[in-house]
């Protein structure tokens, strides 16, 4: 019993536990090989670390979700990109131009609407033709992008608005505005994971999804909701993002769906549903973007970075199966 | 309970899917405070009659009504709330999720702005849980609990409401004798509170034990019902396959050949403990003894699935160690494995595909499998076991289960083993179609292989097998001959009442 409860919180905590290596490993390994002044955890790049984690983080709340409902959402990146540029254009719109900053608001509506309709669509299409939402998110992945370069070819889509920018760069307490805007995603949706009707269904969902039907769950309708949380999300991280860089370059966001996966992973969800949380979710984007960091800081280059954290992802589920299998009991074949 | 309204009526059910009939005009109703057994042969109507009352079909014609009102059943929450409870067959619970929220799957208790109301979860279910006397509390992850536990946690989801009929479906297939007792208990309980309750199982001792009538059901038509105690065993079974089926031991006089497996000492950890036995060419040894008593786990052993950790197998006389099935094919060993669907077959795939498996990398010609070498070998064991089915190309999934356990034989009997291993031969397989696999055990062993039954069956131990390994607790209690077998002294040593 008492080996149970210590496993339990080993694979619980397992992530915040590596989270520690990491940063004494970098401390340690920064005094020695880092051509930086600085020590490797000092305040300031400690929260800037939090706030680049913020564009990746805010997704991956939402892909937690969609996983452990048993389903994923590879359109993120596209979506990301395109609610930056409605974000950029519709601050331009004619109607918004007697407004003042008012328009900011404005902007951020929109694009988060945008960001909902786009995920609906995906859940509407998952939820009525019983295709695979991999296959679904793949071709929406394609799609989205597609109309990307439409809008602006391969060109940037720019548009700074200082007031937006000096929100974006605020540090309130300290902490960036992305920092906040990632904490605060992070309660709600735990909250809504942990304490809600529609978050313990989606776990069961995920789980067993025969025993939800059978349980007279409304397995489709749950579904999209999910998928418009992370519509919605993808367009949150790109709101906050772009309101500080002002321009969105057509390939912006590719390849945002595999990190996001991959801390997702991290973080302990499984690729089959029924299980995941929002917390240790966090704990795999600060891991991720702590060795991004902590490898640049000893002078290793982005190719490197990419194969050791490919290693590790790697590692790290090997390390879970071994903990997940039942003793002795299974069968080896 | 004279002149009382059904608990739940059945009107002339009607169900037609694209080429088969499954319901013609079925009509069945259930008193309040009745047991009432629903039999019938795998694909007799049972499952679709049940589908129809869930909510999960929708009748072409007939009528359903839930005390005197007719009603309609949309899906399965709304027969829930109309007081029609099911308790699958197969556990359809969320392994990750705990107790409380399995009992109360799809009906969370709510709070403001869609919150879990959990005191009252947890508080609503420990009262249900208590009721079943059950040792584990609201909070326990299900996926920690047992099997038996699980179905104990599916039982208290027919308890959350109040149901006028509760469906059982198979409930005792997973759970031990003291497990059953406890839920004969809660089904009395149920009839006593004036609930109705249809009861589907194909094992004949439960319907005589528990239940008070009888409704069978036969290629999708209604049969008829009858007071339990009015009827017996031959004539149900007469019933539910429409003839008459010879229930005499299947045996066929012949010569013993040499050992081909001879077990000395065997123990596995603390799953057995010192098992010897031997198996001669032409023999059927068979094991009996209840679930968890060892038996699946000395096969597992042999397969190479497992590994010893004391004691000696032999093979043909010589000492063998196993380290994998591969080790096991090689040496003679065959498994027919008890999961049919889960580790026997690949449903997906078709007849010939399934039967080749383990031998596709010898049927080539040049780099590619050989279409002819396969197909050849397919029709040879479709004629020699009797596989009906419509061609090779058939899908397995959409064979019936008789003819499923045939391709699962013919494969392993196309790798000319010394020795097979049939565990459970006849799960899930209906009426007619088991006398048919037992005399395929039987012919087997006239043909010189040594085969090995384990069943939890007693009536299929004692048919097919020429001595009865029976046992207990991980130990091999007693191996008796076919002439000293009864079924007093069998069930005394599987319940370790003997020395």
């Amino acid at each position: 019993m008492k080996s149970e409860h210590i496993k339990n919180l080993l694979k619980s905590g397992a992530i915040w536990l590596f989270i520690v290596i990491e940063l004494i490993f970098f401390s340690v390994a920064g005094e020695y090989l880092s051509f930086s002044e600085k020590a490797f955890m000092d305040a300031d790049n400690m929260l800037l670390l939090l706030k680049q984690s913020a564009p990746i983080g805010i997704i991956a709340v939402g892909m937690t979700v969609v996983m452990v409902n048993g389903n994923i959402d590879l359109s993120v990146g596209a979506i990301f990109a395109i609610a930056g540029i409605v974000l950029l254009e519709s601050m331009r719109l004619p109607v918004f131009s007697e407004m003042g900053d008012l328009v900011i608001p404005m902007a951020w509506a929109i694009a988060l609407i945008v960001g909902i309709a786009l995920g609906a669509l995906n859940g509407l299409i998952v939820w009525k033709t019983g295709v695979d939402a991999f296959i679904v998110t793949l071709g929406s992945m394609l799609g989205y992008r597609g109309l990307v370069f439409m809008f602006n070819g391969e060109n940037p889509t720019s548009n700074l608005n200082w007031t937006l920018v000096d929100f974006a760069e605020a540090q309130f307490l300290g902490i960036h505005t992305a920092t906040w805007f990632l904490g605060a995603v992070v309660l709600v949706v735990w909250y809504i994971m942990r304490f809600t009707v529609h978050g313990r269904n989606a776990y069961a969902i995920g789980d067993n999804r025969d025993a939800a039907v059978n349980a007279g769950i409304r397995v489709g309708p749950h579904m999209m909701l999910n998928f418009m949380l992370i519509g919605f999300l993808a367009a949150l991280s790109a709101v906050v993002f772009y309101s500080e860089s002002g321009s969105v370059n057509p390939n912006d966001g590719q390849l945002y769906e595999l990190w996001v996966i991959t801390a997702v992973v991290l973080g302990g969800t499984k690729l089959t549903g029924g299980s995941g949380s929002i917390i240790a979710t966090l704990g795999g984007v600060i891991a991720i973007q702590l060795l991004r960091k902590g490898l640049g800081h000893i002078g290793a280059d982005t190719s490197t970075v990419n194969l050791v954290i490919g290693l590790i992802l790697i590692a790290v589920l090997f390390l879970d199966r071994q903990l997940n299998v039942k003793g002795k009991e299974e069968l080896k074949v | 309970m004279i002149n009382q309204a059904p608990a739940l009526r059945l009107e002339g059910i009607v169900k037609t899917f694209p080429g088969v009939k499954a319901l013609d005009n079925v009509s069945f109703e259930v008193l309040p405070g009745e047991v009432h057994a629903l039999m019938g042969e795998n694909g007799a109507g049972k499952s679709t009659l049940m589908k129809v009352l869930g909510g999960l079909y929708q009748p072409d014609e007939g009528k359903i009504f839930v005390g005197e009102l007719e009603t309609t059943m949309a899906n399965p929450l709304e027969s829930k709330s109309k007081g029609v409870v099911f308790i699958h067959q197969e556990l359809s619970l969320a392994e990750e999720l705990s107790v409380a929220e399995n009992v109360y799957l799809g009906e969370l208790p709510r709070k403001r702005f869609g919150r879990v109301d959990w005191a009252t979860l947890h508080t609503k279910t420990n009262q249900i849980l208590q009721k079943l006397k059950v040792g584990f509390d609201a909070k326990t992850r299900v996926g920690d609990l047992s099997i038996a536990n699980q179905q104990m946690v599916e039982i208290a989801r027919a308890l959350t409401v109040d149901a006028k009929a509760v469906i059982f479906d198979e409930p005792t297939a997973s759970l031990t004798d003291a497990e059953k007792l406890v839920l004969f208990d809660v089904i009395d309980d149920l009839k006593q509170q004036g609930v109705g309750i249809v009861y589907i199982s194909h094992r004949m001792e439960e319907i005589f034990k528990i239940t008070d009538k009888v409704s069978v059901l036969r290629d999708g038509q209604y049969q008829g019902s009858v007071n339990t105690s009015d009827t017996n065993e031959e004539s149900l079974t007469q019933m539910m396959i429409g003839r008459k089926l010879d229930l005499s031991r299947e045996a066929i006089e012949h010569e013993l050949g040499d050992i081909a497996l001879e077990v000395t000492n065997l123990s596995c950890g603390t799953l057995y403990n010192n098992v010897s036995f031997q198996v001669r060419r032409g023999e059927v040894l068979g094991f009996y003894g209840l679930v968890g008593a060892g038996r699946t786990e000395i096969a597992e052993t042999l397969f190479g699935l497992r590994q010893p950790s004391s004691g000696s197998i032999e093979i043909n006389g010589e000492i063998t160690t196993i380290n994998s099935p591969v080790d096991a094919i090689n040496r003679g060993i065959s498994l027919v494995p008890e999961d049919r669907k889960g580790q026997g077959l690949v449903l997906g795939m078709n007849c010939r595909d399934n039967m080749t498996l383990p031998q596709v990398d010898d049927m080539t010609a040049g780099p590619f499998v050989s279409d002819g070498a396969e197909i050849a070998l397919f029709d040879q064991y479709r004629d020699r076991l009797d596989i009906r089915t419509p061609g090779w190309r058939q899908t397995v999934g959409n064979l019936s289960g008789g003819n499923q356990q045939k391709i699962v034989i013919g494969k392993w009997l196309s790798m000319h083993p010394d020795v097979l291993i049939v565990d459970e031969p006849t799960r899930g397989i209906d009426v007619g179609s088991k006398s048919e696999i037992h005399k395929l055990i039987r012919e087997l062993a006239a043909n010189g292989y040594a085969v090995i039954v384990i069943s939890s069956e007693m009536p299929e131990v004692l048919r097919v097998s020429d001595r009865i390994a029976a046992m207990f607790s991980g130990e091999l209690v007693r191996t008796f001959t076919a002439d000293e077998v009864t079924e007093d002294n069998l069930i005394q040593a599987i319940s370790g009442l003997t020395a």
